[in-house]
């Protein structure tokens, strides 16, 4: 794997964020979303002339680049940030790295007998 | 810039002769049997993809896939795999790899091993939740294996 397809699969995956961030009503959402909580798509468009299709749209394009998501609580859908994008990243990192551990201690306890 | 969530990187002292370390981690069956997966009858050859099911408890039904990159007798040896491919029922061939890259040094008292994994960032990032959920469960069964290797020894 050469350096080159390496930076281009990480600008890849950071496009769609940057693209997704390119946009005034799109920032204003996530500025929202970032003072934390669930939102609903009303409380979005409370004060403001965004219709709610347009914030639907909006947030669509924020979903598919993993910036939120939607939880379902009851009958409504509510819209957060989705802060854990990174830190899931590196949990996984860490769980990985656990394993490594656990089998880097079996060739330990195998090649010193 | 090095992304903080792109690599892995571990290094362990090993107190025993080069030869024996270098067989450990160059001759299939002897990788299989530290890092679980039955690689029995199979060798590693450069360029070439070996597969084997994890003997893992838990993970059995699991097949491991890599694909060797460079022998570097008594010194070097780098792979490439799938390191979320927990779901058998997903064809992951056409998604990115992670590269494991092993480094034996001589040092005083045994081998210095590094071992590195590194591409992590290319790996979608729905892959990374799916092996975290698997993980999570796997904890149980490990513990359960510490208990069982305590009461044994």
């Amino acid at each position: 794997m050469s350096p080159h397809t390496e930076t281009g699969g990480s600008t890849q995956e950071l496009a769609p964020i940057f693209a997704a961030l390119g946009d005034v009503t799109r920032l204003r959402i996530i500025s929202v979303l970032c003072n934390g909580g669930a939102v609903s798509i009303s409380q979005l468009t409370a004060g403001t002339n965004i219709t709610r299709q347009a914030v639907t749209k909006h947030l669509g394009v924020l979903a598919n680049a993993g910036l939120v998501r939607d939880i379902k609580a009851g009958r409504e859908r509510l819209w957060e940030f989705e802060p854990t994008r990174i830190e899931e990243a590196r949990r996984s990192l860490e769980r990985i790295g656990q394993q490594w551990d656990n089998a880097l201690a079996r060739l330990k306890l195998k090649v010193e007998i | 810039m090095i992304s903080p969530t792109d690599r892995i990187d571990r290094k362990i002292l090993l107190h025993a002769p080069l030869a024996k370390v270098w067989n450990a981690i160059s001759n299939a069956e002897e990788f299989g049997d530290w890092f679980k997966v039955d690689f029995i009858g199979k060798t590693f050859e450069p360029g070439q993809k070996i597969g084997g099911h994890i003997t893992y408890p838990g993970y059995e039904h699991l097949l491991a896939e890599m694909e060797i990159d460079k022998i570097e007798p008594q010194h070097y040896l780098s792979l490439h795999w799938h390191p979320y491919a927990v779901d058998p029922n997903i064809d992951y061939s056409q998604e990115p790899t992670t590269m494991v890259e092993f480094v034996l040094k001589e040092v005083d008292d045994g081998i210095l091993l590094s071992v590195s994994e590194s591409g992590f960032d290319r790996i979608p990032l729905s892959r990374r939740k799916e092996a975290f959920r698997m993980n999570s469960s796997g904890w149980e069964e490990q513990m359960k294996n510490i208990e069982h290797y305590v009461a044994a020894h």
